[in-house]
């Protein structure tokens, strides 16, 4: 097993490792930061970082989620950096209101249909742009790299109850956000 | 159940993570309210759109300083 022979000194098990998972530790940096300069940083310290701890790493854990927590903590590190105000450790204090969605109608042919590949990804990177870093962050953790809800918490050092409020935040904020284009571009 | 208390079920709901009473509550409601249909439908198809979506490439550059940078550190693990 490539992570036990890692653990025992194998560098080069440890390098079979980096290329097995370079590639999406650097979505998941990319994912947070939203600068590719950071996400390089972040992804390269993530790694060399694992590589020093390997010995710390409790093997009944997936050694992926435990590079994730080091790696998410890496970019929200470079994000606080550059963007003091966006990210915040506290609990969030959000009320109900405006949750409610208006002047729903349905979108007709799916935006996968209606736009070409190249226009969605376009899109896809406008909308996730433009969402708050905290909503963001529980968002790529829970939904895009599959971590638990208790192992997100843990990563961002916030309360379950908190997790699944952001992440209900982020789901409908996209949705809003991608409802725009689709009222804007109804087929003809 | 109105459309208020469950839009802030809506996540659960996606997830599965509700007990059988309140997900009985949110069928009953969805029987005869299209709009929180739409809401439900189109949160779960944005989800699926960003996952399907994740295909970043790494780009050359950024993958050989990585290597380089591991090559540095296996050479020299206290730096």
């Amino acid at each position: 097993m490539l992570v036990k022979a890692a653990k025992s000194g194998d560098a080069t098990a440890f390098e079979e490792l980096v290329n097995r998972y370079e590639r999406k530790i650097f979505r998941l940096t990319m994912n947070i930061t939203r600068n590719r300069e950071d996400a390089e940083d972040a992804m390269q310290d993530a790694f060399m970082k694992a590589y020093s701890h390997l010995n710390t790493f409790q093997e009944d854990s997936r050694f992926y989620t435990w590079l994730v927590r080091i790696a998410a903590n890496e970019a929200l590190m470079r994000l606080r950096k550059r963007r003091p105000n966006q990210i915040s450790l506290d609990e969030p204090v959000e009320g109900e209101d405006d949750l409610m969605p208006r002047e729903i109608r349905d979108w007709g042919p799916s935006p996968e249909q209606r736009f070409a590949q190249s226009e969605m990804h376009a899109i896809l990177d406008q909308v996730i742009d433009q969402l708050d870093a905290d909503f963001r962050t529980v968002f790529v953790l829970r939904d895009i790299e599959e971590l638990s809800t208790e192992e997100t918490a843990a990563v961002l050092g916030i309360s379950v109850p908190a997790v699944k409020s952001r992440l209900l935040r982020a789901r409908l904020k996209l949705r809003q956000k991608l409802d725009r284009y689709m009222r804007d571009r109804q087929p003809n | 159940m109105n459309c208020n208390r469950l839009i802030l079920e809506i996540s659960n709901y996606i997830d599965g993570d509700l007990d059988a009473a309140m997900k009985l509550e949110i069928e009953q409601h969805l029987q005869h309210c299209g709009e929180c249909k739409l809401v439900i439908n189109q949160t779960k198809l944005t989800v699926e759109i960003f996952c399907d979506s994740q295909h970043v490439e790494l780009p050359q550059d950024v993958r050989a300083r990585l290597h380089e940078t591991l090559q540095r550190k296996i050479r020299n693990p206290q730096s």
